[in-house]
């Protein structure tokens, strides 16, 4: 047995109900239990169906991952959740949820931000986080780029999403392209059949004028329209979508920008190593260009494996470990579910 | 011990029974069940002198209310009972309205709670307490077409639509105190610590995407 601490983390941020436990920087057990196929028909996730969900899948989660860990509950020294950001509805079954083990089994509890955990996660796989890093956090809720000196105290946010994330616009597109929802991996797949140089789509964001201000922050919605106008333009001139080359020209927009301005903020900050998480993070191209790119400049580049990088119990649990080793204040029973909390509060 | 606790309505109720109610306390904040709920189980357990391995089962009411804070009432249940290895009782929180409520009255009576969307969850009830007929979710003023206009009426009802019943009266929302009374003397029916709905999610698939030339 080790001294390292065993955290049970909480995660229901949106439609995945997850549940890990880790020792120290070892994980031990994630498992999630998703409702994304009851949104798939919505075409995106619907806030109530998604409570309803996790309320049902919280206890069976818990235990799940106990087994899997082969631990008991009584065994857990600390209990870690995602305060926010999130869907209020759904964040709010996994505080209270965390709450009543914090209660039951009289143990500290720790409300962490979603983002720093997406960040922590990467120790359970590569180790201990270089500090600092530059985090780029993509997926169909977020697009930031953010400066971690200490991700149990010191997140800057350097730039994000000004309209759309850059997975909501995977989702998009791959609707106009009759591909299912969650569109990434669908994305992904077509667009090896295509050519990334087939469409020169817009990259959002890159002009001179838009760099004085925009320098970090992204933008996909303009993407998303220019794919749709291409689109109905062929559809309208009654000629077959070419659905490979837009799927890897578009990918390649978006990915392209991603890289460029996560690599220009860790130029700009002297950051040697870039990590990337979320669910587009799973993204074949992303992963590739962000690694070809980064060579050039020296820069090490961090990737979760894809079942860390989406919405999981294990990242929480990750953090949540994190502070208990720097000896962080546990949070209060009275913490609230913040659907808005800004990425500089790690620790409620 | 018993752990009773209700947050179908804008506020949280607790209670603690040990052969008779020993603590109970009401939120002061409404719409704060998730930040009131856990501090207000401690705080009751510390009031009696009483651990948390004193408590041997959890009552909770399951609705209908408002959805989030029904949810919020019912995960702790069902944690706190995996967390401390003991049973969760599930009770209809319109039950516990209609029993404290045809006690008071010593008459037959109607049990509202806020649906919100100018709707009100609801169910009738004999001068025993006991439930007759269906949970029903409606608009004030269709209740009113259905009852006997002589029918007490209570819970949020009356406060809400004072204009649409004839008679009205205490008390405005269930207790965990009475939800404990409930589950001790077994006046109503134990279920499944499950949320009691009666509307699906609103949700609409998408038609097309939409043109954008
Ligand atoms: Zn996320």
């Amino acid at each position: 047995m080790s001294d390292e601490p065993l955290v049970l983390g909480i995660e229901t941020s949106c439609d995945e109900t997850g549940v890990g436990l880790v020792r120290g920087h070892t994980l031990l057990a994630d498992a999630v239990a998703s409702s994304v196929d009851e949104h798939a028909r919505f075409g995106g996730v619907v806030p109530e169906v998604a409570s309803r969900a996790h309320l049902e899948a919280m206890v069976p989660t818990i235990e799940r991952a106990c087994e899997t860990a082969g631990v008991s509950l009584g065994d857990v020294d600390a209990i870690a959740v995602t305060s926010g950001p999130g869907l209020v509805g759904a964040l709010l079954v996994g505080v209270a949820a965390a709450k009543a083990l914090s209660v039951g089994l009289d143990k500290p509890l720790y409300g962490v931000n979603h983002l720093a955990s997406h960040v922590a996660v990467d120790q359970l796989e590569h180790g201990p986080l270089p500090e600092p890093c530059l985090a780029m956090l993509v997926s169909g809720g977020h697009s930031s780029l953010l400066l971690v000196e200490d991700v149990t105290t010191g997140v800057e946010p350097l730039g994000s999403t000004i309209d759309d994330a850059a997975g909501e616009a995977f989702d998009k597109v791959a609707r106009l392209l009759g591909l299912p929802f969650p569109g990434g991996p669908h994305i992904d797949r077509a667009a090896r059949s295509g050519s990334s140089v087939a469409i020169d789509f817009p990259r959002g964001l890159t002009s001179r004028r838009d760099l004085e201000r925009h320098r970090f922050d992204f933008s996909f919605s303009g993407l998303k329209t220019a794919v749709a106008r291409w689109v109905e333009a062929r559809e309208s001139s009654g000629e077959p979508v070419p659905v490979g080359d837009v799927a890897a020209s578009f990918q390649e927009a978006v990915c392209d920008v991603l890289v460029r301005k996560a690599l220009d903020a860790c130029v700009d900050r002297g950051v040697e190593d870039l990590l990337i998480g979320g669910g587009v993070a799973a993204n074949s191209r992303l992963r590739s260009l962000a690694e070809e790119r980064a060579a050039k400049h020296g820069i090490r580049v961090r990737v979760p494996r894809p079942g860390l990088c989406t919405d999981n119990g294990a990242m929480v649990a990750a953090l949540g470990a994190e502070m208990v080793v720097r000896g962080r204040e546990p949070s209060t029973l009275d913490i609230p579910a913040d659907s808005s909390l800004p990425v500089t509060e790690v620790l409620l | 011990m018993l752990l009773a606790l209700d947050t179908s309505t804008p506020l949280v109720s607790v209670a603690l029974y040990d052969d008779g109610i020993v603590d109970t306390a009401t939120s002061e904040r409404p719409m704060q069940h998730g930040e009131q709920l856990a501090p207000m189980i401690t705080a009751a357990l510390e009031r009696v002198g009483a651990i948390r391995q004193d408590v041997t089962a959890v009552a909770a009411g399951v609705g209908p209310g408002p959805y989030t804070g029904l949810r919020v009432g019912l995960v702790t249940a069902r944690t706190l009972g995996l967390a401390l290895g003991i049973p969760v009782y599930g009770v209809c929180s319109l039950d516990v309205l209609g029993v404290e409520a045809a006690d008071t009255a010593g008459e037959p009576v109607v049990a509202t709670i806020d649906a919100r969307r100018k709707e009100l969850f609801w169910a009738e009830y004999d001068e025993q307490g006991q439930r007759l007929g269906e949970l029903h979710v409606e608009r004030p003023a269709a209740i009113a077409e259905r009852l006997d206009p002589g029918r007490l009426v209570v819970g949020a009802g009356p406060q809400l639509y004072p204009e649409a019943f004839a008679r009205t009266g205490a008390p405005e929302r269930p207790s965990a105190a009475t939800l404990a009374l409930v589950v001790a003397e077994e006046r109503a029916e134990l279920v499944d610590p499950e949320p009691v709905y009666l509307r699906r999610p609103d949700a609409v698939a998408p038609g097309p995407p939409k043109k954008v030339s």
